[in-house]
């Protein structure tokens, strides 16, 4: 059976929950967000992703009404969120720092926005109870916030932000605090609970692994702006800048001029060397600046010159990354240039083929590099 | 060893500061009155030995209580007291309180300034504060000028020597006790908490309400006992800018004390007045402690 990709910014007929419309907002002198239009759709796990102060976070806010736009228009479902303050907005929030309540138990900390509500008693009670379920959170209901661990503190604070089913959840960094392990265990659990619930979760991140694992889209922000919006493989895959294709991963930037050459292009990046051959559907003139990105494991390391690839440049291995799993060599070219370049380690540490010093060859194919315009 | 040395220098401390001077006026509230000098009987007289002990303690009697019960003025005094210190408390909190929020609101390079105005009042003298206060309420003073000259009152308000300016003098002095510990609970809530509460659907007041006020609840509570304790027993203020008609009992005590030479009814004044804060004593540091454990 053939599985419908959950592809609704593909739909010319769907209709976004979440449209951006020429969004500006100033701090004083300082732009924070510079003219930005973006829709989000129902059912996203959509991340934005950048450094610190690129404005991710100014845009989350802005999302929840706790910052007002200077110029342009947010709409939630269609409806414009101008002076609709905090509490009337159908979108909750899961804090940084997760800011749950110190003298409420976490029962009552889950139960906070409900009775707000003013729900009846009883539905209050069954859907709190559903939500420590949810977060397997049962046995800590009457503790208080500081008498639980980290991980369950997160738990809360998300159990908290989902109990009134918003029809939009913000995670501001939601897993920052927690340690490598258990953040991967979370990440698959905030899937998982997004799949259940069907709300539509908007994730601010700094991590660029986490927002790859759990989001159908990603944004790449920088300096009050977004750089691309694609999903997770499509940027990993195909960058449409420098800027993204550094960000996201590990990558060899070189930097060269295009020549057309059929139907791919030749690309000089050092005198007195062969230049490279990359296809790409962008167009370059002749004699165009252009920037080569390849990712360290699509290029191959061998002691001998491979006679079917596309590309081949000798160098010398300088430094070994051994990553357990992997190892990463640093190889140094002829012009001074530096590369990295992956294998997998299917063998013993002690049967390792090259080692410091060692005068190797890189190769990769045509396709196996993105050639940049900036 | 140590840890013995270190727990006696408090300790030591505290029995010569503390448990014999009071145990001193203990004995003085179970003598009898005498023209003499110090002006009490019996005195202690070891010279006759073990008889001197044993006829001492004969003479000792709870007498000055039970005159106490008798007389209407002490236990009316004991609850006008009561009654002022409440009042008081509560009045300083409804002033403290705005002026703690205020300060903990105040962008980060202001605070400082305005932590230093709360205490700069204590750079002067209690008592010069207590007299320009006399200044400013009197029939011709400062305060009844201003008004007068606004053309709000025709006739100047009496409000020195009234049970008002003793609760202006107590607000006045004690405010900085409510706003230090207010300010300090205040100050250490995270900003995030309220948003949090707006954005779960509370307005800016129920956030207030749900928020701010349980989270500043042991501030709160401390500034309240330390505004409580002292201004149950005060005397300063009561007898500079309150009338003939205030009774507060730290005044009693203190006419006991040095107008009818009375020691022994005096010190059973003051085990009373002791007894009496013992409870609010006790409930103040139950509330720091529980503090204490909540930081952990």
């Amino acid at each position: 059976m053939a599985q419908t990709v959950f592809a609704p910014w593909d739909d010319p007929q769907a209709k976004p929950l979440i449209q951006f419309k020429n969004v500006t907002k100033r701090f004083g002198d300082f732009t924070a967000i510079e003219n930005l239009t973006q829709d989000i759709y129902e059912r996203e796990f959509f991340a934005l992703l950048g450094p610190s102060g690129c404005g991710k976070t100014t845009l989350m806010r802005m999302l929840a009404g706790f910052e007002n736009t200077s110029e342009g228009q947010i709409l939630i479902a269609g409806q414009d969120m101008a002076n609709v303050p905090p509490n009337k907005r159908a979108v909750n929030m899961m804090f940084q720092s997760y800011a749950l309540f110190p003298h409420l138990s976490i029962w009552e900390n889950i139960a906070f926005g409900l009775k707000r509500e003013g729900k009846p008693k009883d539905q209050i009670a069954a859907r709190v109870d559903e939500m420590l379920r949810l977060t397997r959170l049962e046995k800590f209901a009457m503790r208080k916030p500081h008498q639980i661990s980290g991980g369950q503190r997160q738990r809360v604070a998300l159990a908290r932000s989902l109990a009134k089913a918003p029809k939009l959840l913000l995670l501001d960094e939601p897993l920052g605090a927690l340690d490598k392990k258990l953040r991967q265990d979370t990440q698959f659990e905030l899937m998982d609970i997004q799949e259940k619930t069907g709300t539509t979760f908007v994730i601010v991140t700094h991590d660029q692994e986490e927002a790859m694992t759990v989001s159908s889209r990603v944004a790449v922000m920088d300096e009050g702006q977004i750089i691309q919006v694609a999903t997770p493989a499509q940027i990993y895959e195909a960058p449409n800048s420098v800027y993204v294709a550094d960000f996201i991963g590990d990558v060899n930037i070189i930097d060269g001029v295009a020549t057309p050459e059929g139907d791919a292009y030749h690309i000089a990046w050092a005198e007195g060397q062969a230049p490279f051959t990359a296809k790409t559907a962008t167009r370059f003139s002749e004699g165009q600046r252009c920037y080569l990105a390849i990712r360290p494991e699509k290029v191959g390391i061998s002691a001998d010159r491979p006679a079917d690839m596309a590309n081949a440049v000798q160098g010398q291995i300088i430094d070994i990354a051994y990553l357990g799993n992997i190892s990463t060599y640093h190889v140094k070219l002829a012009n001074g240039q530096m590369m990295k370049a992956q294998t997998a380690n299917t063998r013993r540490l002690s049967r390792r083929s090259f080692t410091w010093e060692d005068r190797v060859w890189l190769s990769w194919t045509d396709t196996a590099a993105v050639v940049l315009e900036n | 060893m140590r840890r013995f040395i270190l727990i006696a220098v408090p300790f030591i401390w505290l029995m010569a500061l503390f448990l014999v001077p009071f145990a001193i006026v203990l004995k003085i509230s179970l003598s009898d009155i005498a023209l003499s000098i110090p002006p009490y009987t019996p005195q202690l007289d070891l010279t006759e030995g073990w008889a001197g002990i044993k006829a001492f303690f004969a003479e000792l009697d709870f007498e000055n209580y039970v005159f106490l019960t008798q007389d209407q003025l002490y236990w009316k005094a004991y609850v006008s007291s009561l009654q002022i210190a409440l009042i008081s408390t509560i009045l300083t909190l409804l002033v403290g309180y705005p002026i703690a929020y205020g300060m903990a609101q105040a962008p980060d390079e202001w605070r400082a300034t305005l932590l230093l105005l709360v205490i700069l009042p204590f750079w002067t003298s209690f008592l010069i504060r207590v007299y320009s206060w006399m200044g400013i309420l009197s029939n011709e003073g400062f305060l009844n000028q201003f008004l007068l000259w606004t053309g709000l009152i025709s006739t100047p308000l009496v409000i020195l020597n009234t049970n008002t300016a003793v609760y202006i003098g107590i607000v006045y002095t004690y405010l900085p006790f409510m706003i230090l510990p207010i300010y300090a609970a205040l100050e250490k809530m995270d900003g995030s908490l309220l948003e949090a509460a707006e954005d779960l659907g509370c307005s800016r007041l129920t956030a207030f309400w749900l928020v701010t006020i349980p989270l500043s609840k042991s501030g709160i509570i401390a500034g309240c006992f330390l505004v409580f304790i002292p201004a149950l027993g005060e005397f300063v203020i009561p007898s500079l800018l309150g009338g003939s008609d205030t009774l507060m009992i730290g005044k009693v005590l203190w006419e006991e004390f040095f107008s009818n030479r009375d020691w022994p009814v005096a010190s059973a004044v003051a085990v009373i007045l002791l007894l009496i804060l013992i409870i609010p004593i006790v409930l103040f540091q139950r509330n720091e402690q529980k503090q204490r454990e909540m930081d952990q």
